[in-house]
Protein backbone atom coordinates (compact mmCIF):
# COMPACT_ATOMS: atom_id res chain seq x y z
CA UNK A 1 0.00 0.00 0.00
CA UNK A 2 1.67 3.15 -1.63
CA UNK A 3 2.56 5.82 1.62
CA UNK A 4 -1.28 8.28 1.21
CA UNK A 5 -0.20 12.31 0.61
CA UNK A 6 -3.28 13.86 0.79
CA UNK A 7 -6.58 12.83 3.36
CA UNK A 8 -9.55 14.89 3.04
CA UNK A 9 -12.10 13.94 5.24
CA UNK A 10 -15.71 15.59 5.61
CA UNK A 11 -14.83 18.81 4.17
CA UNK A 12 -17.98 20.99 3.55
CA UNK A 13 -17.73 24.32 2.13
CA UNK A 14 -20.58 26.78 1.48
CA UNK A 15 -20.27 30.67 0.49
CA UNK A 16 -21.08 33.38 2.83
CA UNK A 17 -24.80 33.54 1.19
CA UNK A 18 -25.13 29.68 2.22
CA UNK A 19 -24.71 28.62 -1.08
CA UNK A 20 -23.38 25.19 -0.86
CA UNK A 21 -20.24 24.48 -2.93
CA UNK A 22 -18.55 21.36 -1.17
CA UNK A 23 -20.40 18.69 0.35
CA UNK A 24 -18.95 16.08 2.70
CA UNK A 25 -16.12 15.24 0.12
CA UNK A 26 -13.52 12.29 1.20
CA UNK A 27 -10.35 12.27 -0.89
CA UNK A 28 -7.22 9.70 -0.56
CA UNK A 29 -4.46 10.48 -3.39
CA UNK A 30 -1.22 8.42 -2.57
CA UNK A 31 2.45 9.20 -3.39
CA UNK A 32 3.66 9.79 -7.15
CA UNK A 33 0.08 9.45 -8.33
CA UNK A 34 -1.73 11.32 -10.71
CA UNK A 35 -5.24 12.18 -10.00
CA UNK A 36 -7.80 14.19 -12.22
CA UNK A 37 -10.51 15.56 -10.70
CA UNK A 38 -12.91 16.45 -13.63
CA UNK A 39 -16.32 18.00 -13.43
CA UNK A 40 -18.35 21.02 -15.01
CA UNK A 41 -17.93 24.45 -14.22
CA UNK A 42 -18.71 25.06 -10.97
CA UNK A 43 -18.45 22.01 -9.76
CA UNK A 44 -16.29 23.15 -6.91
CA UNK A 45 -13.06 21.84 -8.15
CA UNK A 46 -11.01 25.60 -7.84
CA UNK A 47 -12.54 26.02 -4.27
CA UNK A 48 -11.63 21.82 -3.57
CA UNK A 49 -7.75 22.76 -4.27
CA UNK A 50 -7.63 25.88 -2.46
CA UNK A 51 -8.07 24.16 0.62
CA UNK A 52 -5.06 21.66 -0.26
CA UNK A 53 -2.61 24.32 1.10
CA UNK A 54 -4.82 25.92 3.46
CA UNK A 55 -5.95 28.76 1.33
CA UNK A 56 -9.49 28.07 2.27
CA UNK A 57 -9.52 25.83 5.58
CA UNK A 58 -11.30 25.16 9.23
CA UNK A 59 -13.75 23.46 7.48
CA UNK A 60 -13.47 20.12 7.68
CA UNK A 61 -10.05 17.69 8.51
CA UNK A 62 -7.23 17.56 5.73
CA UNK A 63 -4.08 15.86 6.63
CA UNK A 64 -0.90 16.57 4.21
CA UNK A 65 1.63 14.25 4.63
CA UNK A 66 0.21 12.70 7.66
CA UNK A 67 -0.16 16.54 9.24
CA UNK A 68 -3.71 17.98 9.67
CA UNK A 69 -3.12 21.58 8.02
CA UNK A 70 -3.73 24.44 11.16
CA UNK A 71 -2.98 27.88 11.77
CA UNK A 72 0.29 26.49 12.86
CA UNK A 73 1.54 24.80 10.27
CA UNK A 74 0.50 26.85 7.40
CA UNK A 75 3.90 27.82 6.15
CA UNK A 76 5.42 24.46 5.91
CA UNK A 77 2.56 23.29 4.19
CA UNK A 78 2.53 25.87 1.55
CA UNK A 79 6.07 24.89 0.50
CA UNK A 80 4.80 21.18 0.36
CA UNK A 81 1.93 22.06 -1.42
CA UNK A 82 2.07 23.88 -4.78
CA UNK A 83 -0.99 25.96 -6.14
CA UNK A 84 -0.89 26.77 -10.09
CA UNK A 85 -3.70 28.80 -10.47
CA UNK A 86 -5.96 28.84 -13.88
CA UNK A 87 -5.08 32.13 -14.78
CA UNK A 88 -1.44 33.66 -14.79
CA UNK A 89 -2.61 36.97 -14.64
CA UNK A 90 -3.73 35.94 -11.27
CA UNK A 91 -0.40 34.10 -10.23
CA UNK A 92 2.42 36.66 -11.14
CA UNK A 93 2.21 39.73 -10.04
CA UNK A 94 5.71 41.12 -10.20
CA UNK A 95 6.94 43.00 -13.28
CA UNK A 96 9.75 40.50 -13.56
CA UNK A 97 9.53 36.73 -14.43
CA UNK A 98 12.52 36.36 -11.82
CA UNK A 99 11.09 38.09 -9.22
CA UNK A 100 7.70 35.56 -9.60
CA UNK A 101 9.59 32.58 -9.91
CA UNK A 102 12.14 33.98 -6.73
CA UNK A 103 8.95 35.12 -4.90
CA UNK A 104 8.38 31.74 -3.00
CA UNK A 105 12.02 30.73 -2.50
CA UNK A 106 12.19 34.62 -0.60
CA UNK A 107 9.50 33.62 1.36
CA UNK A 108 11.17 30.16 2.68
CA UNK A 109 13.85 32.21 3.67
CA UNK A 110 16.53 30.74 1.37
CA UNK A 111 20.00 32.28 0.85
CA UNK A 112 20.37 34.51 -2.17
CA UNK A 113 22.73 31.87 -3.95
CA UNK A 114 20.10 29.38 -3.03
CA UNK A 115 17.31 31.17 -4.68
CA UNK A 116 19.26 31.45 -7.82
CA UNK A 117 19.97 27.77 -8.38
CA UNK A 118 16.21 27.54 -7.50
CA UNK A 119 15.20 30.29 -9.72
CA UNK A 120 17.39 28.34 -12.80
CA UNK A 121 16.57 25.14 -12.62
CA UNK A 122 12.58 25.84 -12.22
CA UNK A 123 12.98 27.64 -15.47
CA UNK A 124 14.77 25.46 -17.07
CA UNK A 125 12.28 22.10 -16.07
CA UNK A 126 9.56 24.31 -17.74
CA UNK A 127 11.72 24.92 -20.94
CA UNK A 128 11.61 28.75 -20.27
CA UNK A 129 15.56 29.06 -19.30
CA UNK A 130 16.52 32.87 -20.77
CA UNK A 131 13.34 34.92 -19.84
CA UNK A 132 14.70 35.62 -16.53
CA UNK A 133 14.32 39.51 -17.42
CA UNK A 134 11.26 39.61 -19.37
CA UNK A 135 7.98 41.43 -18.02
CA UNK A 136 5.04 38.77 -18.19
CA UNK A 137 2.42 41.36 -20.02
CA UNK A 138 4.79 40.58 -22.84
CA UNK A 139 4.50 36.70 -22.90
CA UNK A 140 1.95 35.21 -24.80
CA UNK A 141 -0.61 32.63 -22.18
CA UNK A 142 1.33 29.69 -22.94
CA UNK A 143 4.80 31.01 -21.64
CA UNK A 144 2.83 32.49 -18.78
CA UNK A 145 1.31 28.99 -17.57
CA UNK A 146 4.68 27.79 -17.89
CA UNK A 147 6.20 30.33 -15.97
CA UNK A 148 3.72 29.89 -13.17
CA UNK A 149 4.31 26.49 -13.26
CA UNK A 150 8.07 27.79 -12.17
CA UNK A 151 6.73 30.03 -9.47
CA UNK A 152 5.72 26.68 -8.00
CA UNK A 153 8.52 24.54 -8.73
CA UNK A 154 10.86 26.74 -7.73
CA UNK A 155 9.45 25.73 -4.08
CA UNK A 156 10.31 22.05 -4.26
CA UNK A 157 6.88 21.05 -3.85
CA UNK A 158 5.98 17.06 -3.03
CA UNK A 159 2.55 17.80 -4.04
CA UNK A 160 1.62 19.94 -7.16
CA UNK A 161 -1.96 21.12 -8.04
CA UNK A 162 -3.43 22.50 -11.41
CA UNK A 163 -6.24 24.18 -11.85
CA UNK A 164 -7.63 23.85 -15.56
CA UNK A 165 -3.92 23.72 -17.14
CA UNK A 166 -4.89 23.85 -20.17
CA UNK A 167 -7.46 25.95 -20.54
CA UNK A 168 -7.24 28.85 -23.41
CA UNK A 169 -4.23 27.44 -25.05
CA UNK A 170 -3.36 27.21 -28.78
CA UNK A 171 -2.77 22.90 -30.21
CA UNK A 172 0.91 23.73 -29.57
CA UNK A 173 0.96 25.66 -26.32
CA UNK A 174 -1.81 22.28 -24.91
CA UNK A 175 1.04 19.65 -26.13
CA UNK A 176 3.80 21.55 -24.87
CA UNK A 177 2.18 21.89 -21.21
CA UNK A 178 0.77 18.24 -21.57
CA UNK A 179 4.45 17.32 -21.82
CA UNK A 180 5.87 19.44 -19.14
CA UNK A 181 2.96 18.01 -16.64
CA UNK A 182 4.12 14.13 -17.75
CA UNK A 183 7.97 15.16 -17.17
CA UNK A 184 7.31 16.19 -13.17
CA UNK A 185 8.31 13.94 -10.92
CA UNK A 186 5.65 15.00 -7.92
CA UNK A 187 2.35 13.56 -6.75
CA UNK A 188 -0.11 15.50 -9.31
CA UNK A 189 -3.60 16.69 -9.12
CA UNK A 190 -5.42 18.34 -11.92
CA UNK A 191 -8.96 19.69 -11.82
CA UNK A 192 -9.90 20.12 -15.89
CA UNK A 193 -12.68 18.97 -18.27
CA UNK A 194 -9.66 18.08 -20.67
CA UNK A 195 -10.59 14.54 -20.72
CA UNK A 196 -7.98 14.06 -23.54
CA UNK A 197 -5.20 14.90 -21.20
CA UNK A 198 -6.80 13.18 -18.34
CA UNK A 199 -6.77 10.35 -20.15
CA UNK A 200 -3.11 10.39 -20.95
CA UNK A 201 -1.91 11.58 -17.69
CA UNK A 202 -4.03 10.76 -14.71
CA UNK A 203 -4.44 6.74 -13.79
CA UNK A 204 -7.02 7.93 -11.25
CA UNK A 205 -10.10 9.83 -11.38
CA UNK A 206 -12.63 11.53 -9.60
CA UNK A 207 -15.59 12.88 -10.76
CA UNK A 208 -16.78 16.17 -9.20
CA UNK A 209 -20.43 17.59 -9.47
CA UNK A 210 -22.04 20.21 -7.38
CA UNK A 211 -19.56 19.87 -5.07
CA UNK A 212 -20.25 15.92 -4.47
CA UNK A 213 -17.88 13.07 -5.04
CA UNK A 214 -19.43 11.02 -7.85
CA UNK A 215 -17.17 8.55 -8.73
CA UNK A 216 -13.44 7.82 -8.02
CA UNK A 217 -11.39 4.72 -9.51
CA UNK A 218 -9.24 3.99 -12.26
CA UNK A 219 -9.43 6.55 -15.50
CA UNK A 220 -10.10 4.10 -18.07
CA UNK A 221 -13.03 2.86 -16.29
CA UNK A 222 -14.90 6.41 -15.15
CA UNK A 223 -14.04 7.76 -19.00
CA UNK A 224 -15.71 4.79 -20.86
CA UNK A 225 -19.15 5.36 -18.36
CA UNK A 226 -21.28 6.98 -21.05
CA UNK A 227 -24.05 7.41 -18.46
CA UNK A 228 -21.97 8.77 -15.51
CA UNK A 229 -20.08 11.58 -17.43
CA UNK A 230 -23.63 12.55 -18.89
CA UNK A 231 -25.10 13.23 -15.63
CA UNK A 232 -21.94 15.02 -14.35
CA UNK A 233 -22.37 17.18 -18.03
CA UNK A 234 -19.07 16.34 -19.19
CA UNK A 235 -20.67 14.20 -22.19
CA UNK A 236 -23.75 15.65 -24.66
CA UNK B 1 -4.18 38.12 -22.62
CA UNK B 2 -2.02 39.38 -25.41
CA UNK B 3 -3.73 39.80 -28.44
CA UNK B 4 -7.83 39.16 -27.82
CA UNK B 5 -9.96 39.92 -30.63
CA UNK B 6 -6.82 41.57 -32.92
CA UNK B 7 -6.26 43.90 -30.30
CA UNK B 8 -2.88 44.17 -28.52
CA UNK B 9 -1.88 46.66 -26.17
CA UNK B 10 0.87 48.09 -27.83
CA UNK B 11 3.93 47.15 -25.96
CA UNK B 12 5.84 50.61 -24.47
CA UNK B 13 2.69 52.38 -25.51
CA UNK B 14 3.32 55.04 -22.01
CA UNK B 15 6.99 54.95 -22.25
CA UNK B 16 9.51 57.16 -25.21
CA UNK B 17 11.04 54.48 -27.61
CA UNK B 18 14.56 55.23 -25.74
CA UNK B 19 13.56 53.02 -22.41
CA UNK B 20 15.47 50.27 -23.94
CA UNK B 21 18.56 52.64 -23.59
CA UNK B 22 18.95 51.26 -19.67
CA UNK B 23 21.31 48.58 -20.23
CA UNK B 24 23.22 46.41 -17.56
CA UNK B 25 26.25 49.26 -18.26
CA UNK B 26 24.30 52.11 -17.38
CA UNK B 27 24.39 53.61 -14.21
CA UNK B 28 23.23 52.07 -10.51
CA UNK B 29 19.35 53.59 -10.33
CA UNK B 30 19.85 54.47 -7.38
CA UNK B 31 22.48 57.12 -8.08
CA UNK B 32 20.27 58.51 -10.84
CA UNK B 33 17.25 58.62 -8.55
CA UNK B 34 19.53 60.90 -5.62
CA UNK B 35 20.94 63.16 -8.76
CA UNK B 36 17.16 63.95 -9.99
CA UNK B 37 16.37 64.37 -6.88
CA UNK B 38 19.45 66.78 -5.45
CA UNK B 39 18.84 69.04 -9.07
CA UNK B 40 15.09 69.29 -7.99
CA UNK B 41 15.98 70.31 -4.80
CA UNK B 42 18.34 72.80 -5.98
CA UNK B 43 16.41 74.22 -8.94
CA UNK B 44 13.23 74.58 -6.53
CA UNK B 45 14.83 76.74 -4.05
CA UNK B 46 16.06 79.34 -6.13
CA UNK B 47 14.19 82.63 -5.22
CA UNK B 48 11.72 83.97 -7.72
CA UNK B 49 13.29 86.43 -10.26
CA UNK B 50 16.78 85.15 -10.44
CA UNK B 51 16.38 84.17 -14.20
CA UNK B 52 19.93 83.55 -14.97
CA UNK B 53 20.44 81.19 -12.19
CA UNK B 54 18.27 79.04 -13.94
CA UNK B 55 20.77 78.23 -17.23
CA UNK B 56 23.43 76.03 -15.34
CA UNK B 57 20.87 73.88 -14.04
CA UNK B 58 19.08 73.42 -17.93
CA UNK B 59 22.96 72.72 -19.14
CA UNK B 60 23.16 70.17 -16.48
CA UNK B 61 19.81 68.60 -17.66
CA UNK B 62 20.41 68.93 -21.57
CA UNK B 63 23.74 67.31 -20.98
CA UNK B 64 22.46 64.64 -19.10
CA UNK B 65 19.77 64.25 -22.04
CA UNK B 66 22.51 64.34 -24.76
CA UNK B 67 25.01 62.23 -22.76
CA UNK B 68 22.53 59.32 -22.41
CA UNK B 69 21.44 60.22 -26.49
CA UNK B 70 17.86 60.98 -25.87
CA UNK B 71 16.01 62.18 -28.69
CA UNK B 72 16.07 65.65 -28.16
CA UNK B 73 13.30 66.95 -29.80
CA UNK B 74 10.85 64.14 -28.43
CA UNK B 75 12.06 64.94 -24.95
CA UNK B 76 11.31 68.46 -25.16
CA UNK B 77 7.86 67.56 -26.61
CA UNK B 78 6.98 65.42 -23.97
CA UNK B 79 8.86 67.70 -21.26
CA UNK B 80 5.73 70.72 -22.65
CA UNK B 81 3.32 68.52 -21.10
CA UNK B 82 3.60 69.81 -17.95
CA UNK B 83 2.87 73.24 -18.64
CA UNK B 84 -0.85 73.14 -18.66
CA UNK B 85 -1.02 71.87 -15.17
CA UNK B 86 1.07 74.39 -14.15
CA UNK B 87 -0.62 76.72 -15.81
CA UNK B 88 -3.84 76.14 -14.09
CA UNK B 89 -2.60 76.16 -10.91
CA UNK B 90 -0.18 79.65 -11.73
CA UNK B 91 -2.17 81.26 -13.96
CA UNK B 92 -4.22 83.37 -10.92
CA UNK B 93 -0.92 84.11 -9.33
CA UNK B 94 -0.67 87.77 -11.68
CA UNK B 95 -4.19 88.79 -10.43
CA UNK B 96 -4.31 87.67 -6.60
CA UNK B 97 -0.66 88.58 -5.66
CA UNK B 98 -0.01 91.89 -4.08
CA UNK B 99 2.73 94.58 -4.63
CA UNK B 100 3.24 97.15 -7.21
CA UNK B 101 0.87 96.63 -10.19
CA UNK B 102 1.99 97.34 -14.15
CA UNK B 103 -1.43 97.00 -15.02
CA UNK B 104 -4.99 98.24 -13.44
CA UNK B 105 -8.19 98.81 -15.34
CA UNK B 106 -11.58 98.56 -14.65
CA UNK B 107 -13.48 95.11 -16.38
CA UNK B 108 -17.40 95.63 -16.40
CA UNK B 109 -17.84 95.62 -12.08
CA UNK B 110 -14.55 94.13 -11.71
CA UNK B 111 -11.39 96.14 -10.80
CA UNK B 112 -8.14 94.30 -12.15
CA UNK B 113 -4.39 94.56 -11.17
CA UNK B 114 -2.23 92.45 -12.72
CA UNK B 115 1.13 92.53 -10.04
CA UNK B 116 4.34 92.00 -11.19
CA UNK B 117 5.42 89.92 -8.60
CA UNK B 118 3.05 87.91 -9.35
CA UNK B 119 3.74 87.44 -13.36
CA UNK B 120 7.76 86.70 -11.98
CA UNK B 121 6.18 83.94 -9.49
CA UNK B 122 4.18 82.57 -12.14
CA UNK B 123 6.86 82.47 -14.64
CA UNK B 124 9.45 80.96 -12.29
CA UNK B 125 7.02 78.22 -11.41
CA UNK B 126 6.52 77.58 -14.66
CA UNK B 127 10.60 77.10 -15.64
CA UNK B 128 10.75 75.26 -12.52
CA UNK B 129 8.55 72.99 -13.20
CA UNK B 130 9.59 72.19 -16.64
CA UNK B 131 12.84 72.00 -15.55
CA UNK B 132 12.25 69.22 -13.13
CA UNK B 133 10.04 67.57 -15.42
CA UNK B 134 12.82 67.42 -18.25
CA UNK B 135 15.36 66.10 -15.58
CA UNK B 136 12.71 63.13 -14.31
CA UNK B 137 11.96 62.66 -17.83
CA UNK B 138 15.91 61.98 -18.16
CA UNK B 139 15.64 59.66 -15.26
CA UNK B 140 12.30 57.31 -16.59
CA UNK B 141 13.73 57.22 -19.89
CA UNK B 142 16.75 55.71 -18.92
CA UNK B 143 15.96 53.91 -16.16
CA UNK B 144 13.07 50.56 -16.00
CA UNK B 145 10.24 50.46 -13.85
CA UNK B 146 11.54 47.45 -12.55
CA UNK B 147 15.12 48.86 -11.32
CA UNK B 148 13.13 52.23 -10.02
CA UNK B 149 11.15 49.99 -7.98
CA UNK B 150 14.17 48.11 -6.86
CA UNK B 151 16.38 51.48 -6.32
CA UNK B 152 13.31 52.63 -4.22
CA UNK B 153 13.46 49.49 -2.41
CA UNK B 154 17.05 49.79 -1.10
CA UNK B 155 16.78 53.47 -0.31
CA UNK B 156 14.31 52.12 2.37
CA UNK B 157 11.32 53.56 0.93
CA UNK B 158 8.28 51.87 3.15
CA UNK B 159 8.39 48.23 1.37
CA UNK B 160 4.53 48.19 0.96
CA UNK B 161 4.29 51.47 -1.32
CA UNK B 162 7.01 50.34 -3.28
CA UNK B 163 4.96 46.52 -3.44
CA UNK B 164 1.69 48.63 -4.55
CA UNK B 165 3.60 50.49 -7.27
CA UNK B 166 4.82 47.56 -8.77
CA UNK B 167 1.50 45.88 -8.34
CA UNK B 168 -0.07 49.29 -10.45
CA UNK B 169 2.65 48.42 -12.67
CA UNK B 170 2.17 44.92 -13.49
CA UNK B 171 -1.48 44.95 -13.91
CA UNK B 172 -2.13 48.39 -15.49
CA UNK B 173 -1.51 46.36 -18.73
CA UNK B 174 -3.87 43.76 -17.83
CA UNK B 175 -6.39 45.82 -16.53
CA UNK B 176 -6.06 48.48 -20.29
CA UNK B 177 -7.21 45.05 -21.84
CA UNK B 178 -9.42 43.97 -19.90
CA UNK B 179 -11.45 47.50 -20.42
CA UNK B 180 -10.35 47.24 -24.31
CA UNK B 181 -12.31 43.94 -24.50
CA UNK B 182 -15.52 44.78 -22.61
CA UNK B 183 -15.41 48.78 -24.86
CA UNK B 184 -15.41 46.00 -27.84
CA UNK B 185 -17.78 43.74 -26.47
CA UNK B 186 -20.12 46.94 -25.77
CA UNK B 187 -19.48 48.84 -29.01
CA UNK B 188 -20.55 45.55 -31.26
CA UNK B 189 -24.04 45.33 -28.94
CA UNK B 190 -24.54 49.34 -29.15
CA UNK B 191 -24.72 49.26 -33.37
CA UNK B 192 -23.69 53.29 -32.90
CA UNK B 193 -26.76 54.24 -31.08
CA UNK B 194 -26.69 58.00 -29.71
CA UNK B 195 -24.39 59.27 -26.86
CA UNK B 196 -27.00 59.16 -23.77
CA UNK B 197 -26.44 55.14 -24.32
CA UNK B 198 -22.83 54.93 -24.73
CA UNK B 199 -22.09 57.37 -21.58
CA UNK B 200 -24.55 55.46 -19.58
CA UNK B 201 -22.96 52.17 -20.52
CA UNK B 202 -19.96 53.75 -19.95
CA UNK B 203 -20.89 54.07 -15.68
CA UNK B 204 -21.97 50.47 -16.27
CA UNK B 205 -18.35 49.11 -17.68
CA UNK B 206 -16.42 51.29 -15.09
CA UNK B 207 -18.22 49.36 -12.40
CA UNK B 208 -18.04 46.37 -13.71
CA UNK B 209 -14.10 47.13 -13.80
CA UNK B 210 -14.08 47.96 -10.47
CA UNK B 211 -15.42 44.82 -9.54
CA UNK B 212 -13.28 42.41 -11.56
CA UNK B 213 -10.12 44.44 -10.50
CA UNK B 214 -11.13 43.81 -6.96
CA UNK B 215 -11.81 39.83 -7.34
CA UNK B 216 -8.76 39.55 -8.92
CA UNK B 217 -7.11 41.38 -6.17
CA UNK B 218 -8.42 38.47 -3.91
CA UNK B 219 -7.09 35.80 -6.78
CA UNK B 220 -4.17 37.42 -6.98
CA UNK B 221 -3.52 37.69 -2.74
CA UNK B 222 -4.58 34.05 -2.70
CA UNK B 223 -1.88 32.92 -4.93
CA UNK B 224 0.31 34.82 -3.19
CA UNK B 225 -0.33 33.25 -0.04
CA UNK B 226 0.19 29.51 -1.67
CA UNK B 227 3.33 30.28 -2.17
CA UNK B 228 3.90 31.08 1.19
CA UNK B 229 3.75 34.62 1.53
CA UNK B 230 3.10 36.05 5.08
CA UNK B 231 3.06 39.96 4.90
CA UNK B 232 6.15 40.93 4.61
CA UNK B 233 7.94 41.80 1.37
CA UNK B 234 10.75 40.27 0.54
CA UNK B 235 12.93 40.93 -2.81
CA UNK B 236 16.16 39.95 -3.88
CA UNK B 237 18.99 42.42 -3.96
CA UNK B 238 20.59 42.73 -7.10
CA UNK B 239 22.06 46.59 -7.41
CA UNK B 240 26.10 46.86 -7.33
CA UNK B 241 27.48 50.38 -7.15
CA UNK B 242 30.39 50.62 -9.83
CA UNK B 243 33.46 52.57 -10.39
CA UNK B 244 31.26 54.84 -12.99
CA UNK B 245 28.58 55.41 -10.40
CA UNK B 246 30.87 56.58 -8.13
CA UNK B 247 32.31 58.59 -10.99
CA UNK B 248 29.10 59.85 -11.75
CA UNK B 249 28.03 60.85 -8.84
CA UNK B 250 31.56 62.43 -8.06
CA UNK B 251 31.88 64.68 -11.18
CA UNK B 252 28.63 65.94 -11.11
CA UNK B 253 28.24 66.37 -7.11
CA UNK B 254 31.51 68.92 -7.99
CA UNK B 255 29.23 70.39 -11.23
CA UNK B 256 26.31 70.90 -8.58
CA UNK B 257 28.72 72.63 -5.89
CA UNK B 258 30.01 75.14 -8.42
CA UNK B 259 27.22 76.28 -10.00
CA UNK B 260 24.87 76.65 -6.48
CA UNK B 261 28.31 78.93 -5.26
CA UNK B 262 28.67 80.42 -8.89
CA UNK B 263 25.01 81.25 -8.88
CA UNK B 264 25.27 82.86 -4.77
CA UNK B 265 28.11 84.90 -5.98
CA UNK B 266 26.42 86.20 -9.22
CA UNK B 267 23.10 86.33 -9.62
CA UNK B 268 21.11 85.82 -6.43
Amino acid sequence: MPEPVIEIENLNFSYPDGREVLKNIHLTVYRGETLAVIGPNGAGKSTLLLHLNGILHKNGSIKILGETIGDHNLHRIRARVGLVFQNPDDQLFCPLVYDDVAFGPLNLGYSPSTIREKVEKALAEVGMSGFEQRAPHHLSLGEKKRIAIAAVLSMDPEILAFDEPTSNLDPRARWLLINLLKRLPATKIIATHDLDMVRLLCERTAVLDKGQILADGPTDSILNNLELLRTAGLAP
Amino acid sequence: MGACWGVAVEKDSIYLPCEKHSTEKDLDPRIKLLSVLSVIILIVIIPPGKWLAYVPFLAIVLALILFHRLPLKKVLLRSISIIPFVLVITIFLPFFKGGPAIFSGQLWIFRINISQDGIVAMLSILIKAWLCMLSLIWLTTTTTITSLLEALRRLHFPAVMVMILSFMYRFIFVIIEETRRMKHARDCRLCGKDRLIQFRSLGNLIGTLFIRSYERSERVYAAMLARGFDGTPRTVNTLRLRKSDFVFVASLGSVLIFVLVMNYRLFI
